[in-house]
């Protein structure tokens, strides 16, 4: 008898405690910005599936290519098929960790450290950024920005059309979790 | 006693390896779990609106005016006097305007027989992969063609009802894969115009077409059309177009070489007479420049 409620805590305890620790969001919001004097590209995805285990600190994003918008159809197209060639790459992913989880955790500071990698287009390679985060008990919200340099990628970009696309591009998102599950 | 202890090693140990430790990779797996299930319309099955001459099932997305040149110049086995066929041109100017995504209308001008032309185009079935796949994509053509070259004796002027030329096509195309594309074009012309009295005027043809792509912004195209019920008076031959195309922002230029020396379709399916293998090919281009003329509307929620 003893045994089984010890088993039954440990059972209650592990469960309501992972219950706590991870929060997610299945639209969060990434948009990038490309500006040349010759235009500004803007393309936004507010499909994004990010996932935040505050009790590790670690971190995971996932989104579809095909989901970004453009303002402009051709510029979509292009995007898809000519640049980031979404067929065979379907999925942009950041795995990481918040640096500081301790300072964030106990509101010292609203600004978390998050460094990983980040995978477009076949190529990862590692991202240290910045952002806002707010934790309450219901939500977990984060709002940042980063530069990524496209030829890091290996996302060819024809001379011909060089002048209109930016080297780097703004990233920003805005990632807006409630408790999973 | 002894299984009391041993259980709280195993305990210990699931504590260790399967407590509420996830790592980046668990996170991962939670958000692969998470993928919508969604279906993705297969987009830029051809590049252009026109596989070499012939129509594509492509259509542009909603608010695009395409403004298309196309250009054939004469024989290039002309030799140097006509300047390999630099000396001749039939030249068609067009506007196509995308009223839906699904929708194109389009008036163009042709200098060969100064006809005017003008379609509807509709998209009606597109290609998907993801939760609701389809194998195919199917577009429907519509066009009609009025030839106003004065060719006859002024006393016996046709109407313009007898210069008018009809022509109902379904466009079926598939891409296999990212590289290549397959089309059929089962084709049915009406031709109010005849050249001598005993001519068909209900004609059928069967288009072929096909794009590989080389490069992101460089495919080559091939086009063939046979012609069921050629009109006997002319002896006309099938219409063979082989092209490039090349993709720059707003631009897709096509270089063609073909036997066709027109654009529109009831004449360069029924009214080619040069020989393609006998060297009677044409160097031709199509020009398109595409302007936004609305914004597509974006769901922003922020």
């Amino acid at each position: 008898m003893q045994l089984l409620h010890i088993v039954l805590w440990f059972l209650l305890f592990t469960l309501t405690a992972t219950a706590q620790d991870q929060f997610i969001t299945r639209n969060g919001y990434i948009s990038f910005f490309s500006h040349t004097p010759v235009e500004d590209i803007e393309a936004v995805n507010n499909q994004v599936l990010s996932i935040v285990d505050i009790k590790t600190g670690e971190v995971a994003v996932s989104l579809l290519m095909k989901s970004f918008q453009f303002e402009k159809a051709l510029m979509q197209e292009h995007f898809n098929e000519n640049y980031i060639e979404s067929d065979k790459y379907p999925k942009a992913t950041f795995q990481g960790k918040i640096m500081n989880l301790k300072e964030v955790l106990s509101g010292e500071k609203g600004v978390a450290t998050v460094s990983g990698e980040l995978s477009i287009h076949g190529r990862t390679n590692p991202l240290t950024m910045e952002g806002k985060i707010t934790i309450s008990d219901r939500t977990l919200r984060f709002e940042g920005s980063f530069m990524v340099t496209v030829a890091d990628y290996d996302i060819k970009i024809p001379s011909i059309v060089a002048r209109n696309i930016a080297r780097e591009v703004r990233v920003t998102c805005i990632l807006d979790h409630h408790p999973y599950p | 006693m002894k299984t009391r202890k041993w259980f709280f090693i195993l305990l210990i140990g699931f504590m260790i390896l399967g407590g509420p430790s996830t790592s980046g990779q668990d996170l991962m797996d939670i958000l692969e779990e998470e993928i919508p299930e969604t279906t993705s319309m297969v987009a830029a099955t051809f590049k252009g609106t026109r596989i070499g001459t012939g129509h594509s099932v492509e259509t542009r997305k909603r608010g695009v005016l395409e403004f298309l040149i196309s250009h054939r110049f004469g024989r290039t086995n002309g030799g140097f006097y006509e300047l390999f066929g630099l000396d001749e041109s039939n030249i068609r100017f067009a506007l196509e305007y995308a009223a839906t995504d699904r929708l194109t209308v389009a008036v163009g001008r042709s200098s060969f027989d100064k006809s005017y032309d003008g379609y509807i185009k509709y998209r009606l079935l597109q290609q998907s992969s993801g939760a609701q796949s389809f194998p195919i994509s199917m577009t429907i053509l519509g066009s009609l063609a009025a030839k106003t070259l004065k060719d006859y004796l002024p006393e016996d002027k046709p109407s313009l009802g007898d210069r008018m030329a009809y022509t109902a096509q379904a466009l079926i195309a598939r891409k296999i894969n990212e590289n290549l594309s397959l089309q059929i074009s089962p084709t049915y012309i009406h031709r109010k115009e005849l050249f001598a009295p005993g001519d068909p005027k209900h004609i059928f043809a069967l288009g072929m077409g096909g794009r590989m792509k080389i490069t992101s912004q460089v495919a080559i195209n091939a086009e063939y059309y046979h012609n069921f019920n050629p009109i006997p008076s002319i002896s006309p031959t099938n219409a063979l177009t082989l092209g490039i195309d090349i993709e720059t922002g707003g631009h897709v230029f096509q270089l063609l070489l073909t036997n066709a020396i027109t654009m529109i379709e009831k004449s360069f399916i029924t009214e080619t007479r040069d020989e393609f293998f006998k060297g009677d090919i044409h160097l031709g281009f199509n020009i398109s420049r595409a302007f936004h003329l609305a914004k597509k509307e974006r769901r922003s929620q922020w």
